[in-house]
């Protein structure tokens, strides 16, 4: 098992930091670049959320994001400090209507639960969120 | 910040956006001034050319959702061409097709535009 952290200010301009770090490593633990595409987008979705919601862009908090692995599943565990929230209140939403509503929004988790393999949260209320995306290398 | 350009031009009645670099919730709000801008000088009729975009996120997608409904109102539309397979993925998993017309190439969206007109 091996684990590597990043830590970023809760500002949109590292988001591209984010996405090198973990397309760094996703390539190195073997997924194909297409896959590799897919975990950096989810994990750029779900720092958007926390800089967005959690700490409603004020740039002063940070975010930490840790990749671990270990027999070919590929975690990142997304932490912050911010509001909590209650992750069974996301709906997913039906994209026939979203489109034909033209709605606006909320398109963040319903990516990480299509692009991932696993999406858990572990919220602390007024201590800690936690969002962990899992990929497994196909075998 | 250089990681996120828009280029405008305009081609018969159709006014074309190409975008190049990343698309995300750093670089949407530049995306999101360009449309209002068109939409302010009653430009309805817009190619985007994604030929050079490389990543597009959840905050770009947004962005097409929030002009789309004005553009169409005023009888415009805006259409999306040159997409590499990694950004037109992204839309497709989002049902974007759905919605919006994404043509393999510029040209054939303002040929589009023209016989609308005619």
């Amino acid at each position: 098992m091996s684990k590597r952290t990043l830590n970023i200010e809760s500002r949109t301009e590292r988001l591209i930091a984010v996405r090198e770090f973990i397309s760094v490593a996703a390539r190195e633990f073997g997924f194909t670049d297409e896959e590799v595409s897919k975990i950096a987008l989810a994990v750029d979705e779900a720092c958007t959320n926390i800089i967005k919601h959690a700490y409603k862009y004020d740039p002063n908090y940070s975010i930490s994001v840790t990749i671990s692995t270990h027999n070919g599943a590929f975690e990142i565990a997304i932490r912050d400090t911010g509001r909590d929230f209650r992750p069974e209140a996301i709906p997913t939403p039906d994209m026939k209507e979203y489109l034909e509503h033209y709605r606006h929004g909320g398109l963040g988790v319903y990516l990480m639960r299509s692009l991932m393999d696993k999406v858990e949260y572990n919220i602390r209320p007024g201590k800690m969120n936690e969002v962990r995306l899992t990929k497994f290398l196909p075998r | 910040m250089s990681d996120f350009k828009i280029a405008l031009r305009e081609r018969e009645t159709v006014n074309v956006l190409e975008l190049k670099g990343y698309l995300d919730a750093h670089t949407a709000p530049k995306l999101e001034e360009a449309f209002q801008n068109l939409l302010k000088n009653a430009r309805f009729n817009i190619v985007v050319n994604c030929r050079d975009l490389s990543y597009i996120s959840s905050a770009g997608l947004g962005v097409f959702m929030a002009f789309i409904e004005d553009v169409r109102k005023n009888k415009g539309d805006i259409k999306l061409t040159n997409m590499t397979p990694k950004v037109y993925n992204v839309f497709d998993l989002l049902g974007f097709p759905l919605l919006y017309e994404i043509l393999p190439d510029e040209q054939e969206a303002v040929r589009k535009f023209s016989e609308r007109m005619k």
